[in-house]
């Protein structure tokens, strides 16, 4: 989606031109990874996040030692999208299938690709227990704030005040709560070996979740531990919203609801301060 | 039968590591070892390859998941301690689409959560055993013995127009060789597998043969997950959302419930000849009937045992015509009555067929089966035959 790699042209320096003198450089080739065309909504970031992961494994030449593990959502199709070997979830399980997957085929590259809904409600015990231990596969953690697939239900992550099919007024917190910062919250977790938060708003972000996507993909390659990386992205039919919209709200008001960011990488030094003993935080003597 | 009456062609023993009372060595094995159902169920399963286990603590099955927390690491196999009964099924889930021979067990609450996964391995055509140690319900119910889940096991279980075979085993000594029995139909058919043992089954202590089966792998099969290298790309799953496409893989489904239900219904009989009560029952039901039948036969009632082994597919031809000259039939479970309503279809009406039935974690006493069985004999007529 970036300019740049746009403005390149397919085919520039590709197969073919070999034999030509002309040098040209290739600024961007669609990756091998990816197949049939996406059947998601006009600006939905879905098709965005496949693409980075087909690439970042075509990079990384992982892809023929992949396994995909879906879920239930929008992204229910991704086995119809990427080229790899692909197992379905009941929703919200994914991160239980993986953990099975994983642990049989530890020599194989396993990641999950899983909404909001899915693993941000029903799957909750799930994620939080395999990145508890630590277990070496990826979750690709797609947060665009409601359930999409159904009819644009509220869902933990919508943001307060907004308005969905299921939270007709906005987002009421004194009823339903507040959302759900998953990446915060898992990134406390010593099994997490890389944690990162990511948006595909603009171009620049775009390039950052690739970034992102590449180490996490990295770090189980270390086999040290659990990585994610949570993408923010849109949902242009549920929020209301014309494409353009949806990525300028994503820009705006999403992104400061949830800030982007690496929390976590651990064999690079990145970790959150938890509280010590003698830390900061008052003891319970001292506090009662 | 086709398959249950086949031994794995590599029958060779399998030893032991620490067979319990013989202090870690194994050497000269004992002809018999006093070892509790659970953890012969989880040895026999370790014996017959498996890959992988994945549980949760329960009562009455907590035992079995303790062994294998301790044997598989020693055998170098996978074993994981989920966060709950629907993180252990779907563990086993993703086990088994990379190839592993998988073991969940549970009890009756915890298996109801699997109910879930269960459907859609069934409908992915993932194959898998499950063990359901049985305790007394509904809700959390008790921890004493019961076959309260029969119908869930064999009618329904999860969502969906699916069966799974539902072996019964009414010995410690019968589990241990059921175990192996269910990984051979779980890959050779390529679905789940429920053994259905109950709290006294996994409880009790009774002596088997310490050298347990091992069971062959067929050859690699074409649907595994791999990794697509070099090769198009698979994928399991269970959806489809053409009507035309999912009711041509019900089809396919069903094509296979149907290979099962005429090639391996399993059960036993004792005393059926000329027997004018047939007492059907299965596992520690079917441990008291016998003695019950015994009781019955020295006071002079001409009574027998029908034993089904596979509750699904329930042996309905070989109990009508075991039945073919009775007097009644009579359905002894620790439930309400479940398997009665089996019995009855396999009749179909050619015998009156009653029911005595113990809930909750109770046990009926052979007596009153007994007792029920004169019942069954005084109330019917026994003139239209």
């Amino acid at each position: 989606m970036s300019a740049t790699r746009e403005a390149g042209g397919i085919g520039t320096g590709g197969p073919g031109t070999g034999g030509a003198k002309t040098e040209g450089r290739v600024v961007y080739r669609r990756p091998q990874l990816l197949s049939n065309p996406t059947s998601y909504c006009p600006g939905c970031g879905h098709g965005i996040v496949h693409r980075l992961v087909a690439e970042v494994l075509e990079e990384l030449d992982l892809g023929g030692r992949t396994i995909l593990v879906g879920s239930v959502g929008c992204s229910v199709f991704a086995y119809d999208y990427l080229r790899l070997d692909a197992l379905e979830s009941p929703h919200g399980r994914a991160a239980a299938v993986a953990t099975g997957v994983k642990r049989v085929r530890p020599d194989r590259i396993v990641f999950t690709y899983q909404g909001d809904g899915d693993l941000a409600a029903i799957g909750t015990a799930e994620i939080v227990h395999a990145a508890a231990r630590g277990e070496r596969f990826t979750t690709i953690f797609v947060n665009n704030g409601i359930y999409g697939m159904t009819g644009g239900q509220m869902a933990p992550t919508t943001l307060p005040g907004q308005k969905t099919s299921s939270s007709l007024k906005g987002r009421d917190v004194g009823t339903t709560g507040y959302p759900l910062p998953v990446t915060e919250m898992l990134s406390l977790l010593p099994g997490v070996q890389y944690a990162a938060r990511v948006s595909v708003a603009d171009p620049g972000h775009v390039g950052k979740a690739r970034q992102a996507i590449k180490r996490a993909f990295e770090v189980q390659i270390e086999e040290k531990g659990f990585s994610i990386v949570e993408v923010l992205s849109t949902c242009p039919v549920g929020w209301n919203m014309t494409p353009s919209q949806a990525m300028e709200r994503l820009a705006t008001e999403v992104t400061a609801a949830y800030p982007v960011g690496t929390f976590v990488d651990r064999s690079r030094g990145i970790a959150p301060a938890l509280p010590q003993p003698g830390g900061p935080h008052r003891s319970i003597t001292e506090g009662f | 039968m086709a398959v249950l009456d086949q031994p794995g062609a590599e029958t060779l023993p399998h030893l032991v590591a620490s067979p319990p009372g013989t202090g870690g060595e194994a050497s000269p094995l004992p002809d018999r070892v006093l070892m509790k159902g659970n953890e012969a169920i989880a040895e026999a399963a370790i014996a017959a390859g498996c890959d992988a286990y994945f549980g949760y603590p329960i009562t009455p099955q907590a035992e079995l998941l303790e062994w294998m927390a301790r044997r598989m690491p020693e055998e170098g196999r996978t074993y994981v301690q989920a966060e709950s009964e629907l993180g252990a099924i779907n563990m086993a889930l993703g086990a088994a689409a990379v190839g592993a021979r998988v073991l969940v067990s549970s009890s009756s609450p915890g298996i109801s959560l699997m109910a879930e996964a269960m459907s859609y391995m069934a409908g992915s055509r993932l194959p898998m055993v499950l063990v359901n140690v049985m305790r007394g319900g509904p809700g959390l119910g008790s921890i004493g013995a019961a076959q309260g889940d029969y119908l869930q096991a064999t009618k329904g279980h999860g969502h969906g127009d699916y069966r799974v075979p539902v072996l019964a085993p009414s010995s410690i000594a019968e589990a241990i060789e059921l175990v192996g029995d269910a990984f051979v139909l779980a890959e050779r058919y390529r679905t789940p597998v429920i053994l259905l043992a109950d709290g006294i089954l996994g409880q009790a202590m009774e002596p088997v043969k310490p050298d347990f089966r091992s069971v062959e792998r067929l050859p690699a099969p074409d649907w595994v997950l791999e990794g697509a290298a070099g090769r198009d790309p698979r994928a399991i799953k269970s959806l489809d959302l053409r009507p035309e496409d999912l009711e041509r893989h019900n089809l396919v489904l069903q094509a296979v419930y149907a290979e099962i239900t005429a090639r391996e219904q399993r059960w036993a009989g004792e005393s059926l000849d000329g027997a004018e009560v047939v007492v059907v029952a299965y596992g520690t039901a079917a441990r008291i009937a016998r003695t019950a039948v015994e009781r019955a036969r020295e006071g002079g009632l001409r009574a027998g045992l029908f034993r089904p082994i596979t509750l699904w597919p329930f042996p309905a031809q070989a109990l009508r015509d075991a039945a073919r000259d009775a007097r009644a039939v009579l359905s002894v479970e620790m439930s309400a009555g479940q398997m009665v309503e089996d019995v009855r279809l396999s009749i179909e009406g050619a015998v009156p067929v009653y029911h005595h039935g113990r809930m909750g974690g109770m046990v009926p006493t052979p007596d009153e089966v007994v007792d029920a069985m004169r019942r069954a004999w005084s109330t019917s007529d026994g003139g239209a035959s």
